[in-house]
C-alpha cells in the first residue's frame, strides 16, 4: 500500500503546474508538442541512432520527415571519441603508430602510413626508406584498400537485403585479414608500419600466400559485378540516390571514390604520389552519376586496379627477398629484428642473446631507444595519402621531443559526413541509409 | 571582436619560435653523459622564418598574395617542402577568400582546420592551423593564424570553406577558440556539458595508478618524462 512516487517530480512544496518533462536543453515537452500542432503537418522529428545497425557504428541521425519526406536530417557525431590525438602526445613516436591504427580501424594500415610518412618528413629521412619497405607499404595499403571497398560494399549491399555480398564480402577480406595475421601478427590494429620503414619482413610463405590470395580475389571480385552491376532491385535502390555533384564535393571537402563518382578523377596516388605510386600501373577510376551507384562502381572497379599494383608488388617483393625492411638508422631503427613469434609479434632469439650475453652497449642502446625513443625535430608536417575513403592525412607538430607535441589525423569521413544534409534532404527516409553507406563513414576515424 | 583586437600583438612578435625554448631532461643525446643524471637541457630551434626568395612556386604565389591583400601575412616558413603562411587573424577571412578565388592561387579545397596549443607563446598561445589545397594547381599552402588564452576569437572561414564547419566546431571544442560567424559553433565530439577543452596543454589526460603484482605503474600523464 505504499503512495506512488513520481520520481521526475519535484519533492517540494513549490512544484510547478503540471508534469514538467525535460527535454535535452532545457526545453518542455509541451511546448515542443504545442509547437508541433500549430505547424499542423505531418512533420515526424525522428531520433536514428546512435545504436542503430545501419548507421556504421555510432553514428546519430536526427532526422525531420514530411511523410516519408526527409526535410532535414543532422549528423551528431563524437561517440566513439577516444581521445586518440591527445593520449598520443604521452606516448613515444613510435608508439604512436599503435594509436593510429585504431581510428580508421577498417583501414589500419592507412592511418600508420600517413602518420609515419609525417614523421619521416619531420625526421627528414623520407629518402632514406629502403625500397623493400616502400614495396610492402604498397602492397599492405592495396590490400588494406581493397578490404575497406569490401566493406563498404558488403555493408552497404546488406543495409538494402542484398545480404548476399556481404556475406561474400567479408568472406574475401577474411582471406586479406589472414595474410595481414601472417605479416603482422593481427588481423586489424597492426601497429606494422614503423616510422623508417616497417616492423618486420614478410614470413618465409608470405610470397606464397600473397599469391594463394591473389588468385581468391581473382576468381571472386568478378561476383559482385555480376551479383550487382545489372541487378535491377540493386539499381532501383542505388541510381540517383545521394546525389552530390563536382562543386558541392569541393565545397564540403569531399573526397576518395565520391568525388570521383562525380566526375573528377583525383586521386593523390596519382597527383602527389608518396611511397613510390609513380612507379606502378594503374588507372583511376570515375564515374559521372554523382550517386551512391556510381560510388559503388567506383569502388569495384578500384578494387580491380588495387588488385593490379598488389601483382606488381608481389614480383617486386619476390626480387627483393633479404633486402632490408628498415632505415639502416641505429639512431631510429627499432634496434630488434622483430619476428613473429608463436604468440605474435617478438623480438628475435638472436638479438636477445646479443643485448644479453654480449654487449653492455646494446642492452643500452636498445634500452634507451625502446623507453626513451627518438627524438624528432622540431616543426611540423601535413602528409596527405589516398585512403580507401578519400584524403587521409596527417598533421604532426613536434617540438623535438621524444612524444609528439600534437597529432592531427585528417579522416575523410569527417568532411563526408558533412554532407549528409545535401544528399538526403528532399529525398526517402529509406534513402538515408544508402547515402551513407555510400559515403562509407567509419566513426572510429570520424571521432578519433 | 573590437575590443578584443586590442589583445592582439600587432603582426605578433614570431610565434612559433617561442613555445617551448628549453628542455629540461634526464637522458642526453649526443653528449657522453649516459649515467642519467646530466640534468640535460636542450635549446628547441623551430624552423626559422624563410626570407625571400622561397623557392619552388612559392615567390610567385606569395607575390600574387601579397598584392592582394597588402600584406596580411607576417610571417614565411618553408620547413621540409611545406610552406607555413602566418596571417593576422583579422585578416584571416579576406585572406581565405582571395587564396580561394584568385585564379593564380585558386586553393578551392579546404582539407582541414585544427588547432595547437603553445602554453608558452604568451600572448599567442592557441593556433589555428589551415591545410589548403588547390586542385587546379596541384598546391598545397598551410595557413596559420594566432590568438591569446585570454581572448581566443578567431573569424570563421565557413562563408568561404563551407568544409571547415565541423572541422571548426572539433577546434572550439578541443581547444576553446571561439570561432566568430561560425553559424553553429557547439561541441562535436565531446559532450554538450562538458566543462574544459580537451586538447589544451594543461588539460589532464587522467588515468589512476595500476596495480601489478605489487609493483604500481603510474598514469601515463605523470610518468618520466624525457
Amino acid at each position: 500500500m505504499k503512495e506512488t512516487t513520481d520520481f521526475y517530480a519535484s519533492s517540494s512544496d513549490d512544484v510547478a503546474e503540471g508534469a514538467v518533462y525535460t527535454a535535452m536543453g532545457g526545453g518542455d515537452w509541451a511546448d515542443i508538442a504545442a509547437e508541433q500542432a500549430e505547424r499542423g503537418d505531418e512533420t515526424l522529428v525522428i531520433n536514428m541512432g546512435p545504436q542503430h545497425p545501419s548507421t556504421h557504428g555510432v553514428l546519430r541521425l536526427m532526422v525531420e520527415c514530411n511523410g516519408e519526406t526527409v526535410t532535414s536530417i543532422r549528423p551528431g557525431i563524437g561517440f566513439l571519441h577516444t581521445g586518440i590525438e591527445k593520449n598520443m602526445e604521452y606516448r613515444s613516436w613510435t608508439q604512436g603508430t599503435t594509436f593510429v591504427t585504431r581510428m580508421d580501424y577498417v583501414a589500419p594500415i592507412f592511418n600508420e602510413v600517413a602518420y609515419c610518412l609525417a614523421v619521416e618528413r619531420l625526421l627528414g629521412i623520407e629518402d632514406k626508406i629502403p625500397q623493400r619497405a616502400n614495396d610492402i607499404r604498397v602492397l599492405m595499403m592495396e590490400l588494406c584498400r581493397i578490404a575497406s571497398h569490401l566493406v563498404a560494399v558488403g555493408t552497404g549491399g546488406m543495409e538494402i537485403g542484398a545480404l548476399t555480398v556481404m556475406t561474400i564480402g567479408f568472406r574475401e577480406r577474411e582471406m586479406i585479414l589472414d595474410f595481414f595475421e601472417a605479416v603482422t601478427g593481427l588481423r586489424m590494429n597492426h601497429a606494422y608500419i614503423r616510422p623508417g620503414g616497417v616492423a618486420n619482413d614478410l614470413p618465409e610463405t608470405g610470397i606464397a600466400q600473397l599469391r594463394d590470395v591473389i588468385n581468391w580475389l581473382d576468381k571472386h571480385l568478378p561476383e559482385y559485378a555480376a551479383f550487382c552491376n545489372e541487378n535491377p532491385i540493386f539499381k532501383g535502390r542505388m541510381c540517383g540516390i545521394g546525389y552530390q555533384d563536382l562543386s558541392a564535393c569541393f565545397a564540403l571537402g569531399v573526397t576518395g571514390p565520391v568525388l570521383r563518382s562525380a566526375g573528377y578523377g583525383w586521386d593523390l596516388r596519382k597527383q602527389q604520389p608518396y611511397c613510390g605510386y609513380e612507379t606502378y600501373d594503374f588507372d583511376v577510376i570515375t564515374w559521372d552519376t554523382c550517386d551512391a551507384y556510381g560510388r559503388f562502381r567506383v569502388r569495384l572497379d578500384e578494387m580491380w586496379e588495387s588488385l593490379k599494383i598488389v601483382k606488381q608488388c608481389a614480383d617486386r617483393l619476390e626480387a627483393s627477398t633479404g633486402e632490408p625492411v628498415m632505415i639502416d638508422d641505429p639512431k631510429i631503427a627499432w634496434p630488434a629484428q622483430l619476428a613473429l613469434g608463436p604468440d605474435g609479434q617478438g623480438n628475435s632469439n638472436e638479438h636477445i642473446k646479443h643485448i644479453m650475453g654480449e654487449s653492455m652497449e646494446a642492452l643500452i642502446h636498445h634500452f634507451k631507444l625502446v623507453t626513451e625513443g627518438f627524438r624528432v625535430p622540431a616543426g611540423q608536417a601535413y602528409v596527405p595519402i589516398e585512403g580507401p575513403k578519400g584524403e587521409l592525412a596527417c598533421h604532426v607538430v613536434s617540438d623535438g621531443g621524444t612524444h609528439p607535441y600534437r597529432v592531427h589525423m585528417r579522416d575523410p569521413g569527417f568532411n563526408h559526413l558533412q554532407s549528409v544534409p545535401i544528399q538526403c534532404e528532399g529525398g526517402m527516409l529509406a534513402d538515408i541509409v544508402v547515402a551513407i553507406g555510400s559515403l562509407d563513414p567509419v566513426m572510429g576515424g570520424v571521432d578519433r | 571582436m573590437s575590443d578584443s583586437d586590442a589583445l592582439l600583438p600587432e603582426s605578433g612578435p614570431a610565434p612559433a619560435a617561442q613555445a617551448a625554448p628549453v628542455r629540461q631532461g634526464m637522458w642526453s643525446t649526443g653528449t657522453g653523459d649516459t649515467s642519467g643524471y646530466g640534468g640535460v637541457r636542450r635549446t628547441v630551434e623551430w624552423p626559422a622564418p624563410a626570407t625571400a626568395p622561397y623557392g619552388s612556386w612559392f615567390d610567385d604565389a606569395l607575390a600574387r598574395l601579397s598584392g592582394l591583400v597588402n600584406d596580411a601575412f607576417y610571417k614565411v616558413v618553408v620547413d621540409h617542402g611545406e610552406l607555413t603562411v602566418y596571417v593576422a587573424r583579422e585578416r584571416i577571412v579576406e585572406v581565405m577568400a582571395n587564396l580561394r578565388d584568385d585564379a593564380h592561387l585558386r586553393f578551392e579545397f579546404c582539407a582541414s582546420v585544427s588547432g595547437v596549443h603553445y602554453p608558452d607563446e604568451l600572448g599567442s598561445e592557441l593556433h589555428v592551423v589551415y591545410h589548403l589545397q588547390s586542385m587546379t594547381h596541384n598546391r598545397r599552402i598551410r595557413i596559420e593564424t594566432t590568438c591569446a588564452e585570454t581572448d581566443p576569437h578567431v573569424p570563421s572561414v565557413v562563408a568561404t570553406y563551407p568544409a571547415a564547419d565541423w572541422h571548426e566546431r572539433e577546434t572550439w571544442d578541443m581547444f576553446g577558440i571561439i570561432f566568430d560567424g561560425h553559424p553553429h559553433l557547439t561541441r562535436i565530439l565531446m559532450p554538450d556539458d562538458w566543462a574544459g577543452h580537451p586538447q589544451r596543454k594543461d588539460y589532464p589526460l587522467g588515468g589512476i595508478p595500476i596495480e601489478y603484482k605489487g609493483a604500481v605503474v603510474p598514469p601515463v600523464d605523470s610518468r618520466r618524462s624525457y
